[in-house]
């Protein structure tokens, strides 16, 4: 049985599902038990079908990528676009960590939103989100894609702003929404020019016909890889578009956890991984890339530094961890890319979902003894090891992968793209100062992963002597999904051991087809012999300095809660405040913009220009006209005549003349 | 003679119609206008036309003039008020009434003896006394039958139609001149 | 080619005529005095057709018979419209006559 051809299953489970649940958010709201098998299961479900179509692509790897074409949605002239997907080995790793990770986290969402009223409609959203988000990875055709990314954008929006009637809440919705949009202009301007230099927008005939259209480091193909790069910016939070992900926190955890963590801000990644021959021929594109990538890693990690809310730091954590994984496509690396998107997931899925069972645990102490403290500010937890154990080892776990501990997932993963960095430095020496970049980033995630952890599980509690009582580990339905997470996390790196440990490397492999047409045009050599050694040794280094670093300062001073915290002060404050940066483009951006439309566009061309002149001037002009043409009818016979003469007279001088 | 006649018939008829409309009592103006139209018919008559002459004196003169004279009695608008209109009427009056005897006067040129010439020049027609035949004709037919013969066979014949609706036209005026003029209806 | 000596002049005649009474039309205010304006400005068109009849044939007197005729309709019906705007206003000054106002 060829299951490859029934792929449209995956995506039609989660959309059966969004229906289901819509139907019963609006008309049985309270009917949660049935919410929760369908939205789980469609799921699990999927997951199940996506690990059948892997399995059998396991058995027999297809040459070519296997096209299932669905029905044809644009045929206009001379682009003919089908809403078809693509089944190669790249999309089925995507599907599978979507559908994977994404079980997961519906599982863990049945008992974290169980209180919640809304609750119908979060699984509606939610598996509406993973039906966009499978079209994203599916995709034949940029456009189908692109159907994709801007579902995402949209349920993005959807799940952010969920506790709407808190306008802070709706505003974080808002404002991942515009900055998404910014970023999808680039992404249609590719379109545009990949139209105009191809004629068509279908993957496989872009990648085959790539060397033929375009000359290699020409202006066209970067300028189609820089629009392109635009688009991943606003969709994976890269400088300059990053901002949104912070406050995106507002949402609800797991939906951070699996929008912006696991899935959604790895459209980007993807999309360069598909891409990559575009991105192959155009070197200073990936330099970009590069740079961009190792830069907002660095960036993001120094913020990290002093944020006091959980899901903050963890927010600043993953678009460092996606500047790594850009770094990583950009030098060429696009397996090791893809590899680092996967263990990310399991782990940054792990330390979000972790963080909501602590959340969960602080809110249900604070709701029993009727505080009003701040339930995700690190300041107000500590020593919850004693309380919440297993969450503190799965947590642990993954601090222990973020940071590049072997022989947890992370390790392999990162250490990979910071040595494909080094080696693409022989190329072009900017590189180097992207590998250091990487390298100190890689300490100060160590370090504030570890404050973290330390802040939050270890040293005293000051959460308070009645809070203690209520707090306790999460319910199996939430913790189940961690352990699995751990597992991943601890075990994840098996997908692509190097030979250096005597692995096979086994995710590079599967993915050289697909990586293939880039080889032409950008070889990268991977270091080999006393070099690997001493950049594996260096990472192992850094990762421990850094977690030492961070437990000890962090333990080795008394932090007061929140509430009596005194405030920030010189460096202290300017990363807390995150340098400013949403101020500045408030003042560049926003207000400019908005002067714009108030000023300029409201009272000048709306009400000047369309209700003044033409509106009021059409109505103005015709009683004017039918005000001057009054005056004939004077109801004087003597006027009548004057006229009839006059009118006589022209018709006589035509006559005669 | 007949031009001493003519000029002189045509000068009492310029002068009859200027004093009719420059008088200030009605029943002065309805007079000039008898005496505009006594002149006109002797024109007629010189012109050959004795029939129509007849006629005007008749229905001009005899009816339509006595029905006015008639109207003027019956509202006493004897008195002798200046009804003239002001300078801007007077200004307007002027300018259209020289620019209609501007567009006429270019009608002196066309004498029938030019366009007869203008019409032999052209290569199309060769003898200027062919044209105009119709006129000829109907003076001879004049002179076989008399005037008011020669005026029978086409109105009887060729304009019968207009004829008849015509006679409606005067039942559809008498009728209408009755029910408008009556106090009650 | 039939007689035609005094065609000019009395069509000249015809032009003057019409202009007087086109100039009383525009000049008076009495109502039936224009009306009279008007009289003769027909009867210059009657003396056009009957000028002009030397040349065309008969068809000039014809018509010269029907506009006698329209004229002496037209003057019977004016009238008694003139009549029962007296009866109104008790004028007949077409100064004041304007309802038709707009």
């Amino acid at each position: 049985m060829n299951l490859t051809h029934v792929v449209w299953l995956v995506v039609a489970l989660p959309l059966a599902g969004f229906l289901v649940n819509g139907g019963l958010a609006l008309w049985r709201p309270r009917a949660k038990s049935a919410v929760s098998v369908v939205g789980a299961g469609v799921l699990l479900a999927a997951f199940a079908v996506a690990a059948a179509i892997f399995l059998e692509l396991l058995a027999q790897p297809p040459a070519a990528p296997v096209i299932v074409r669905l029905w044809s949605w644009l045929p206009v002239d001379r682009l003919q676009v089908d809403l078809a997907f693509q089944v190669d080995q790249l999309s089925i790793v995507m599907v599978l960590v979507v559908t994977g990770v994404g079980s997961l986290i519906h599982l863990f969402s049945v008992g974290y939103m169980r209180e919640d009223p809304g609750y119908a409609r979060y699984f509606a959203y939610l598996n509406l989100f993973v039906v966009f988000m499978l079209v994203l990875v599916l995709g034949s055709s940029f456009p189908v894609m692109f159907i994709g990314w801007e579902g995402v954008g949209l349920c993005s929006y959807l799940l952010i702003g969920f506790w709407f009637s808190d306008k802070v809440n709706a505003d974080a919705g808002k404002k991942a929404f515009i900055m998404n949009r910014i970023g999808d202009c680039g992404f249609l301007v590719a379109m545009f020019f990949l139209w105009r230099a191809f004629g068509t927008l279908d993957f496989t005939a872009v990648t085959a016909r790539a060397g033929e259209v375009l000359t290699p480091g020409g202006a066209i193909v970067t300028a189609i890889t820089l629009f392109l790069f635009l688009g991943c910016t606003g969709k994976s939070a890269q400088i300059p578009l990053y901002t949104w992900l912070p406050d995106a926190m507002a949402g609800p955890t797991p939906v951070s956890a699996l929008i912006h963590a696991a899935t959604m801000v790895t459209a980007g990644v993807y999309l360069v991984a598909r891409t990559n021959v575009l991105f192959a021929m155009a070197p200073v594109s990936s330099l970009v890339v590069a740079g961009i990538g190792a830069l907002t890693a660095l960036f993001a990690a120094t913020i990290g530094l002093r944020q006091y809310d959980i899901k903050k730091v963890l927010a600043y954590s993953t678009v460092s961890q996606l500047g790594y994984m850009f770094l990583g496509v950009g030098t060429g690396a696009y397996a090791s890319g893809i590899f680092h998107l996967a263990t990310h997931s399991f782990f940054k899925a792990l330390l979000f979902l972790g963080s909501g069972s602590v959340i969960h645990a602080m809110h249900q102490a604070y709701h029993a003894t009727h505080s009003h403290e701040d339930a995700q500010d690190m300041r107000n937890m500590g020593g919850l090891k004693q309380y919440m154990p297993v969450t503190f080892w799965l947590m642990l776990i993954a601090t222990l992968a973020i940071a590049g501990i072997p022989p947890f997932a992370g390790f392999f993963s990162k250490d990979e793209i910071l040595a494909a960095a080094f080696a693409r430095g022989a190329d072009s020496p900017l590189y180097y100062l992207y590998y250091a970049m990487g390298v100190v980033a890689a300490l100060l995630t160590a370090f504030y992963m570890a404050r973290l952890m330390a802040m939050t599980f270890l040293g005293p509690n000051r959460t308070g002597e009645q809070e203690r009582a209520h707090l306790h580990d999460a319910p199996w339905i939430m913790t189940g999904p961690l352990v699995v997470l751990g597992v991943l996390s601890a075990v994840g790196g098996a997908l692509n051991l190097p030979r250096l440990v005597g692995g096979h490397a086994a995710l590079e492999r599967w993915l050289e087809p697909v990586m293939e047409p880039a080889r032409q045009f950008s070889h990268l050599i991977m270091p080999e012999g006393s070099t690997e050694y001493l950049l594996v040794g260096a990472a192992v280094a850094i990762g421990v300095l850094g977690l030492w670093l961070g437990f000890r300062s962090t333990l080795g001073q008394r932090i007061p809660t929140a509430h009596d915290a005194p405030p920030d002060t010189g460096l202290a404050l300017v990363l807390n405040r995150k340098y400013y940066v949403d101020e500045l483009y408030d003042a560049l951006v926003v207000r400019p913009v908005e002067w714009l439309s108030r000023v300029v566009l409201w009272r000048g061309v709306d009400q000047g220009v369309v209700d003044g002149a033409a509106v009021n001037g059409a109505a103005v002009v015709s009683r004017l006209l039918g005000g001057s043409l009054r005056l004939l009818q004077t109801g004087q016979v003597g006027v009548y005549v004057v006229l009839f003469l006059v009118g006589a007279i022209w018709i006589l001088r035509a006559v005669i003349r | 003679m007949i031009q001493f006649l003519f000029y002189l018939f045509a000068f009492a008829a310029v002068l009859g119609a200027v004093m009719c409309i420059l008088s200030r009592n009605a029943v002065v103006s309805a007079i000039w206008l008898m005496g505009t139209m006594f002149s006109l018919a002797v024109i007629f008559f010189l012109l050959g036309a004795e029939l129509i002459g007849i006629l005007q004196i008749l229905v001009y003169v005899g009816a339509i003039l006595v029905v006015f004279l008639f109207v003027i009695m019956l509202l006493n608008l004897t008195h002798a008020a200046s009804d003239l209109r002001g300078p801007v009427s007077l200004g307007t009056t002027i300018v259209v009434i020289g620019l209609l005897l501007l567009e006429l006067a270019a009608l002196w040129r066309y004498t029938p003896r030019r366009l007869a010439a203008d019409i032999a020049q052209s290569p199309m027609l060769a003898d200027p006394s062919t044209l105009f035949a119709a006129g000829e004709l109907s003076r001879q037919d004049a002179a076989a039958r008399g005037v008011v013969g020669a005026l029978a066979a086409p109105l009887f014949q060729t304009y019968l139609v207009p004829f008849e609706i015509t006679s409606i036209l005067l039942l559809a005026a008498i009728v209408g001149a009755v029910v408008l003029a009556k106090r009650r209806i | 080619m039939p007689d035609t000596t005094f065609l000019g002049p009395a069509l000249g005649l015809s032009a003057i005529l019409f202009s007087l009474g086109a100039a009383g039309v525009l000049l008076r205010r009495n109502a039936i005095v224009l009306f009279m304006c008007i009289e003769i400005m027909l009867n210059a068109v009657n003396l056009a057709f009957v000028a002009l009849a030397q040349l065309h044939g008969q068809s000039g007197y014809i018509l010269v018979l029907f506009v006698m005729t329209v004229a002496a309709a037209e003057a019977a019906v004016g009238l008694a419209i003139i009549l029962a705007i007296y009866r109104h206003k008790q004028s007949v000054d077409l100064q004041n006559i304007n309802l038709l106002q707009g």
